[in-house]
């Protein structure tokens, strides 16, 4: 069963604010190595908050995140930087680099962090953009494509380097039903492929059901995590009235809001 | 609910019956109507007192928009205020609904903005806190700057000479056009003016020696700085700014990529590189703007204009200008690229951080001339 050395990620009493605003407290989590982890709870709830802890974006008011038992805020910032590498991060909208064409992009960490040569590194970038389904789109810019397809393209960017940790978020808002169900499943045959871990951050129900195997639930209200496991045992097991709302969409409990007495 | 032809006027009764209830009548039509009665009579009722519920008469009630479903809820926050139960039952379905709806989220505690001022000296102290950190947020970005820079010489920095060719390109030749015109105009200016107080003298052709001092030394630089700060400081400020909007600049920061040495620095080394030769550009502009005049207007001849011209100028005149503009060239690229870095993440924010970055870095490069001025002047420059 799951020993120490399985637990590539562990969350341990993180508390997230923004001066003296406290976002999130006392988050723990443990992610095990090729797991799909999801970040879920209703919008503004500090799902991305979250994510942006863990990618040192945001630095914790209290607590840290331990990548293979090494704290990630704790470190030098050499060590820091040495961990990012190995990340591979696909933003809400893409955010690819808007002055640089889809293969640049992609080249762009390659060039900088291997000594693979320029057609190595043009093969590779090539084999990335047919991956997500972008083959004939090499030199096009960010603004000239899609949204769904730049969102595509990022994750192609995000997969560059063979990341150990993929962080999604939000991969599937602004996509279109089918775009979003074969974005998960490019996800789940990621993890199978490559052995990856990933964090993704997301609201959308299906999805989640589909992909992941291990979550954390925030809640606004309380300011802290509600529950952490498989969605679909919490669906089956919880008792916490907040957490079964949700996954249900409050389809469950209360009717509707209309019959409520005034 | 029924729709008459012509709208009757809207109307709202109030009547207490029996058991402290009160009875609101709502009738006539609530659509788009400019006069509908308020809630002072029901507020008047309440204050009263003795009410423990309240219902609805709709029975003669017409149209209606939000602005009965307005009312209705702002009558459900008294009546929760006084403790006064509310039955909706006998409003019209799509009200009831519309209600419901308003009423099932509670108003998050803390969420709504006070109104009230902080104290004054709560005030000062933030203003002075914002003051600090500004400033030492400036001091940041320049020590950053500075390490990156060292790190390019040693050949370690992470940025592509593609993108410096490229934000030369856009800083360099393509201002030329702008730059010309307006150091033309300056020397055109410096010889009208000059050659009409020195005509008093008798010493017209001393305008030659005004230009051309006046050009190097100071205004060949000063307007380059000033047209490059407003054309491409406030560039690369919204270019920044965009970037951050859009996420970019942490994608940089999640690879590992260090957004000071990938988009400053090349912008910065593009200006250190352009500026100087702007500036011999636009002296030589600003000079021939001043012989044209003096030549075609003033009667001065064109061949003695050109030697005074040249025994006027000298080397370390030259040189200060050329190492001023350098400077002012460093100004430009720190400001736009620090209020770029700063942005916030929204339009607004950009429009804010280009205006900024022009603000400062003009107002930077006009007192840091006074400065460099009165430096000259005590070492004899």
């Amino acid at each position: 069963m799951s020993t120490d050395t399985d637990i590539k990620i562990e969350i341990r009493d993180l508390t997230m604010a923004y001066g003296s605003f406290v976002v999130m407290r006392d988050i723990n989590a443990k992610i095990k190595r090729g797991e799909v982890f999801v970040i879920m709870g209703g919008s503004g709830c500090g799902k991305s908050t979250l994510l942006r802890h863990m990618i040192g974006l945001k630095q914790p008011a209290k607590g840290d995140v331990y990548y293979d038992g090494v704290p990630f805020w704790q470190s030098s910032d050499e060590a820091r930087q040495e961990r990012l590498r190995r990340f591979g991060v696909l933003f809400q909208s893409g955010a690819l680099w808007s002055s640089m064409t889809l293969t640049e992009n992609i080249a762009l960490p390659l060039g900088e962090y291997t000594d693979l040569s320029a057609g190595d590194i043009a093969d590779i970038t090539r084999l990335k953009l047919a991956l997500v389904g972008l083959k004939g789109f090499e030199d096009y810019y960010p603004a000239e494509i899609s949204g769904g397809m730049c969102k595509r393209a990022g994750l192609a960017r995000a997969m560059a380097l063979d990341p150990e940790i993929l962080f999604f978020d939000e991969p599937s808002a602004g996509l279109d039903p089918i775009s979003s169900r074969n974005l998960d499943e490019l996800i789940l045959q990621l993890r199978d492929t490559l052995g990856a871990t990933f964090v993704v951050v997301t609201h959308e129900l299906a999805s989640i059901f589909t992909i992941a195997d291990n979550s954390v639930f925030l809640d606004p209200n309380t300011r802290t995590m509600r529950a952490n496991g498989s969605p679909r045992e919490m669906l089956k097991h919880s008792s916490d009235p907040a957490v079964q709302e949700f996954l249900t969409r409050g389809e469950k409990s209360a009717p509707a809001a209309a019959a409520k007495p005034v | 609910m029924p729709v008459s032809a012509t709208p009757t006027k809207a109307e709202l009764t109030v009547r207490r019956t029996a058991d402290g209830l009160l009875l609101v009548g709502l009738a006539g039509d609530w659509g788009a109507q400019p006069e509908k009665p308020g809630l002072g009579a029901v507020e008047k009722e309440l204050a009263g007192g003795g009410i423990t519920a309240l219902a609805f008469d709709t029975a003669g009630l017409g149209r209606w928009d939000s602005g009965l479903v307005a009312l209705l809820f702002k009558c459900l926050g008294l009546c929760d205020q006084k403790g006064v139960k509310v039955r909706t039952e006998t409003l019209p379905e799509g009200l009831t609904k519309l209600i419901g709806l308003a009423v099932a989220v509670p108003e998050k505690k803390g969420a709504a903005r006070s109104e009230e001022q902080p104290p004054f000296l709560q005030r000062v102290g933030t203003s002075g806190l914002a003051v600090w950190e500004g400033g030492a947020g400036m001091l940041r970005f320049m020590g950053e700057n500075v390490l990156a820079f060292l790190k390019m010489l040693r050949g370690k920095a992470q940025f592509r000479w593609v993108d410096t060719f490229m934000v030369m390109q856009e800083c360099g030749p393509q201002a030329l056009g702008i730059v010309a015109l307006i150091n033309f105009l300056i020397g055109l200016i410096l010889a009208f003016v000059g050659a009409t107080q020195l005509a008093i003298f008798g010493a017209s052709i001393y305008t030659a020696d005004l230009v051309g001092i006046a050009t190097v030394r100071e205004m060949g630089c000063i307007m380059t700085g000033i047209i490059l700060c407003g054309r491409t400081g406030a560039a690369f400020a919204a270019q920044l700014g965009t970037m951050k909007v859009n996420q970019e600049i942490e994608a940089f920061q999640t690879f590992g990529i260090s957004p000071i040495e990938f988009l400053v620095l090349p912008r910065m080394l593009a200006l250190i590189l352009m500026m100087p030769l702007l500036c011999v550009f636009a002296d030589v502009i600003a000079i021939g703007g001043g012989f044209l005049v003096s030549s075609l207007m003033l009667n001065v001849s064109p061949l003695l204009y050109l030697n005074r011209t040249i025994e006027a100028i000298n080397l370390s005149g030259f040189l200060l200008g050329i190492i001023k503009g350098a400077y002012f060239g460093v100004v430009i690229a720190l400001t736009g690229c620090l209020r770029g870095m700063q942005c916030g993440t929204n339009a607004a924010a950009v429009g804010q951080a280009t205006t900024s970055a022009v603000v400062t870095g003009i107002t930077t490069i006009i007192a840091s001339d006074g400065l460099f001025a009165v430096i000259c002047s005590a070492l004899h420059i």
